[in-house]
């Protein structure tokens, strides 16, 4: 598994979710069992409506689950909590606030100079130097998404849950950004889940890959990638992994 | 002009200037040819604003149209922004309260103009009261949609940094509604203008509304009438215009696609 994995972080225990829609009992989430280490890089993937938000939104304590429990740090998840913040795939940032200011949204009970020092090693952090003042409007997408994690990082979260947060972006900015986020990752070393529905994302970016089987949501499989960053995209091992988790999702590799 | 392209600095100025002298020459023509007497040609109307501008009538009459619009309104504005995010934020005091809303909305306020007599008696109150009511019901109706359409996900940002009710309602479902809610404020302001100036011709005797009326009534000064109708034009104009400057405002310019 993971290098930083040093002690149990979160715990997933027959976690199940049967959603009521027009009077029928529609299954969304089915008997998942999941470890995460602190400090581990876990992606999650499945098929497209499987139900990958659902359990990230479960796990981050917006949706409540029908059976089974998620415990984080023994502690079981009741409701949302600024210790462990979702990334929304876009449209997440507060458009009436500047960059400065949506850093700082969940800073309000430090002091100012407080406030203004984390601000600054955020905006430093995510790249956004220059662009202090200026509103998400005025912002690209990829701009956008780098706000969105500085903003949950300022709050000094254990755990980031990021749902498809490069999904809208096109496909060079998405490169870049993983880029950048390893580089966040290993500087600060929180524990990320990590929902995409993009293979190659998954096995460039995680120490483990969780994929679901369609809905109803199962773990069919977990893979470590065992390769060490910098990832080689054309080495035989990224390949052979990558044509694994292929061949998990049931999608030929020929096209 | 091409619909396209970028209308050249003398053609933003030019093609307006044309259409309105046109405007006044059909005008000034058609008094001529049709001889009337009764009808001010624009000549006349000139005149007529340059002698109610001598009189100071006019400033006064300005002067208590606007204190009525500022009262009446801003009260609109006061209670009808909180009672509108109340509605909004609680499903349950929406179902109850909105039939009501709904029967009293479409009620023209000029249908409330002998109710406020009888509350009010002929007086200012009666027509500050007026134009509340003319004003509320947009302001509250744009903070409840405004509010039912803050996004999802903007809610669980905001509960996620872990926001109390209150808290969260005055730092992201307040802002996130804000630029609707100014859409609200400007129709209400506009509607308010139209209001005043019914409300003046029977519920008071002073202001632009009763210098229309008593214009008419006292020896049919049609020029007079016509220069108190123009005044209301140019000042309900730059009430809007200055509402939409407040749309620029950057912490709510996001919301408005077609401000630059």
């Amino acid at each position: 598994m993971t290098e930083a994995g040093a002690g149990q972080k979160m715990r997933v225990e027959h976690l199940g979710m049967v959603f009521q829609r027009d009077g029928e009992a529609v299954s969304a989430l089915e008997d998942i069992n999941l470890d995460v280490s602190a400090g581990e890089f876990v992606c999650i993937v499945g098929p497209s409506g499987c139900g990958k938000s659902t359990l990230l939104n479960v796990l981050a304590g917006f949706l409540s689950s029908t059976s089974g429990s998620v415990t984080i740090d023994g502690e079981a998840v009741t409701g949302p909590d600024p210790r462990r913040i979702l990334v929304f795939q876009e449209r997440g940032v507060f458009p009436w606030l500047t960059v400065e200011g949506n850093i700082g949204f969940g800073l309000s009970k430090l002091s100012r100079a407080e406030r203004e020092a984390r601000i600054a090693h955020y905006v430093q952090t995510v790249r956004l130097q220059g662009f202090e003042e200026a509103y998400p409007a005025d912002l690209s997408g990829g701009m956008k998404q780098r706000l969105q994690v500085a903003r949950a990082l300022a709050v000094n979260p254990d755990i980031l849950y990021l749902d498809e947060p490069f999904g809208a972006l096109d496909s060079i900015t998405r490169v870049i950004m993983r880029g950048e986020l390893l580089r966040i990752w290993q500087t600060e070393r929180r524990t990320i889940l990590f929902v995409t529905h993009d293979i190659d994302e998954a096995v460039q970016l995680a120490d483990r890959v969780i994929v679901l089987s369609s809905r109803p949501a199962r773990i069919k499989e977990i893979l470590a990638i065992d390769i060490p960053h910098p990832r080689n995209i054309s080495s035989p091992r990224y390949l052979e992994l990558r044509d694994e988790l292929l061949t998990q999702i049931g999608l030929a590799y020929e096209v | 002009m091409n619909s396209v392209a970028k209308p050249r600095r003398w053609e933003a100025f030019f093609w307006p200037a044309i259409a309105a002298a046109v405007l006044l020459a059909v005008w000034h023509y058609s008094v001529v040819l049709t001889g009337t007497k009764i009808f001010p040609s624009p000549t006349n109307v000139k005149t007529g604003v340059i002698e109610l501008l001598h009189k100071n009538v006019l400033w006064a009459d300005i002067g208590d149209s606007l204190h009525r619009v500022a009262v009446g309104f801003g009260a609109a504005v006061l209670v009808g922004i909180p009672v509108g995010l109340w509605l909004g934020w609680s499903a349950k005091a929406n179902q109850v309260v909105n039939p009501t809303l709904q029967i009293l909305r479409p009620i023209s306020p000029i249908a409330w103009i002998p109710v406020a007599i009888i509350f009010f008696g002929v007086g200012d109150r009666a027509a500050i009261f007026l134009i509340f009511l003319a004003s509320f019901f947009p302001i509250v109706l744009a903070c409840v949609s405004g509010v039912s359409s803050v996004p999802p996900v903007l809610r669980s940002a905001g509960c996620n940094f872990g926001l109390s009710s209150t808290q969260l309602l005055r730092r992201v479902i307040f802002p996130a509604a804000l630029p609707q809610i100014l859409v609200g404020v400007r129709v209400a302001l506009g509607i308010a203008w139209l209001v005043v100036v019914a409300a003046e011709m029977i519920a008071v005797d002073s202001g632009l509304g009763y210098l229309v009326i008593d214009s008419r009534n006292s020896g049919k000064r049609y020029d007079l009438v016509v220069a108190a109708m123009l005044m209301i034009g140019i000042i309900g104009l730059v009430l809007d215009f200055s509402v939409r400057r407040v749309e620029r405002i950057k912490s709510v310019r996001w919301g408005f696609r077609d401000a630059s």
